[in-house]
């Protein structure tokens, strides 16, 4: 018998106001140990997405089902039960700058764990040498680069070994090397825990290297899916302009202006 | 004036005062929510403890000059009308009664909200603004239990502190400049302070007063910390807020608390 996929979208739709739908008719499916990119271009609702998913926003239509619950249906017990079997690394990290880099990874364990502290300085060094940033255990986030405070923040959402990893645009502001260092890991982690990963970017070129399976979003809908070679061949107009980073197409590379001869002052009396 | 434009006014303040009424509603709710969640602040207690040193030890510089001048200042102002009366051996009742019963809670209040509650709701609006607060949300960590009930505690239990030691401080100065400088009799500052201040009259309302303070000046601190808008400027204002309104309502709930202790219950 297959097995029910991790996140199950069905027929959501969403808005934070009722005449203003953000998320329009989606459907989609994870399977387990897949990494899957929902990408598009920035406004388009895939952070919404994100948060039915995260079971911060309950939607307005259809059903969310994540690790087999109903997220709309789980009371705040139910939802943090389910919380505990996902990590979320968020854009720029999040990490707690009251607290050192061997702290912030501790951080879910002490709270969840009941471990006594020398397992928690093992399982700690564990999760930091996974990201390669052993030696860094002493420092204060304030004392990191940016890509070192986003590996600290993923050391930090795999600490109780999730089933499931949620990333909010996780290349944003990066270097080529902490880039290259960022992708690598999210492969080299999902295939190691066992979990599976959902990467919402716009960073549409970089994401096409380490998914599996890839979400388009356009305007609250799903425009297309498949995997990275169907998409960068899709004959979507719009996918097309956004995988080829096209300046003009179905998004204007001109705001709406009147005429520009008039504007000019060129137009024949 | 036209019956349009007297329309939108009066539209306009209803308005603003529902949305104020909103707010209060919104906020009691989130410290009902608080009370509730206190259980990690209180089994977990060295939290709190850290919330103590935070927001009590750090502001005991401030606290202790401002009590020493005070009193230093009600000496002076004291005996210089005291003595007109030929009263000058009745300071030392002057400076404690003045100091337990108002200047105590009140000055210490208004200097714990401008040095704590501001930095406890300037720390809490920036955890949200750089999604701190949202990071233990996703770790099945509530951020109202682990961050703000220990803030909260730890205020509460700092101001009466706080009070009590700004009005040691206080009688310390007024003792300074009305004996040692101005030469009033010590004997007589002690004794007729020690025979009129009352313990459950006047000592304990300004413990109760200050515990009422801290209380609410805690409360409006953690609220507009965790309702700020996520942003420089909304962290910006909320700590403003914090400030303002703790100033007011310290001053109206001592109004509103001196009326209820000190009307008609002494002999």
């Amino acid at each position: 018998m297959p097995q029910e996929p991790i996140v199950e979208i069905r027929n959501v739709s969403f808005g934070y106001e009722a005449a203003r739908p953000v998320l329009r008719d989606i459907d989609l499916a994870i399977e387990r140990g897949a990494v899957v990119g929902i990408m598009g271009q920035s406004g388009c609702g895939k952070t919404t997405l994100l948060r039915i998913i995260m079971g911060a926003l309950a939607p307005t239509r259809g059903e969310a089902r994540v690790l087999g619950h109903a997220t709309a249906e789980l009371e705040r017990d139910g939802l943090y039960a389910m919380r505990r079997k996902m990590g979320m690394l968020f854009q720029f990290g999040a990490l707690f700058t009251d607290m050192s880099v061997f702290e912030n990874v501790a951080f879910p364990m002490r709270e969840h764990g009941g471990l006594p502290e020398e397992v928690i300085h093992d399982l700690v060094m564990l999760k930091l040498q996974a990201v390669g940033l052993r030696g860094a255990a002493h420092l204060r986030p304030t004392e990191l680069s940016g890509g070192m405070a986003r590996r600290v923040a993923l050391a930090r959402s795999i600490a109780l070994d999730p089933q499931l990893i949620l990333y909010d645009e996780p290349f944003t502001g990066l270097d080529p090397i902490s880039f290259g260092v960022i992708v690598r890991l999210i492969r080299e982690l999902n295939d190691s825990l066992g979990a599976t990963s959902v990467i919402v970017t716009h960073d549409v070129q970089e994401a096409l290297g380490v998914v599996d399976y890839v979400y388009f979003m356009a305007a609250g809908r799903v425009i297309a899916k498949g995997t990275p070679d169907e998409i960068r061949s899709s004959p979507e107009p719009f996918v097309n302009q956004f995988v080829n980073g096209k300046p003009d197409g179905p998004v204007p590379f001109h705001y709406p202006a009147p005429d520009y001869r008039a504007d000019l002052e060129l137009a024949p009396a | 004036m036209s019956l349009a434009t007297l329309r939108a006014r009066i539209e306009r303040l209803g308005a603003a005062m529902s949305s104020h009424v909103w707010r209060i509603g919104y906020a009691s709710r989130f410290l009902f929510y608080m009370l509730v969640h206190s259980g990690t602040a209180l089994k977990r207690f060295h939290l709190t403890i850290a919330e103590i040193y935070f927001a009590g030890v750090l502001s005991l510089i401030i606290i202790l000059v401002s009590g020493l001048f005070v009193g230093m200042v009600l000496g002076l102002q004291g005996y210089e009308t005291l003595q007109r009366f030929g009263a000058s051996e009745s300071l030392g009742v002057l400076v404690a009664l003045s100091l337990v019963r108002e200047l105590g809670p009140v000055v210490a209040g208004l200097l714990f909200a401008s040095r704590a509650g501001s930095a406890i709701t300037a720390e809490i609006g920036l955890m949200k603004a750089t999604e701190q607060l949202s990071a233990m949300e996703m770790m099945a960590v509530d951020p109202v239990a682990r961050v703000v009930a220990p803030r909260f505690w730890g205020g509460v239990i700092s101001m009466p502190l706080l009070a009590a030691l700004f009005s040691a401080m206080g009688v310390f100065g007024g003792y300074l400049v009305g004996v040692q400088l101005i030469g009033v009799d010590a004997g007589a500052f002690w004794s007729q302070m020690q025979a009129a201040v009352d313990l459950r009259n006047d000592i304990l309302n300004g413990v109760y007063k200050s515990i009422v303070f801290g209380i609410a000046v805690t409360w409006i601190a953690v609220f507009e910390g965790y309702d700020a808008v996520p942003t420089a400027e909304g962290v910006s204002r909320a700590t403003t807020r914090t400030v303002v309104t703790s100033s007011l309502a310290i001053l109206a709930l001592d109004f509103v608390l001196t009326a209820l202790m000190f009307t008609g219950t002494e002999k």
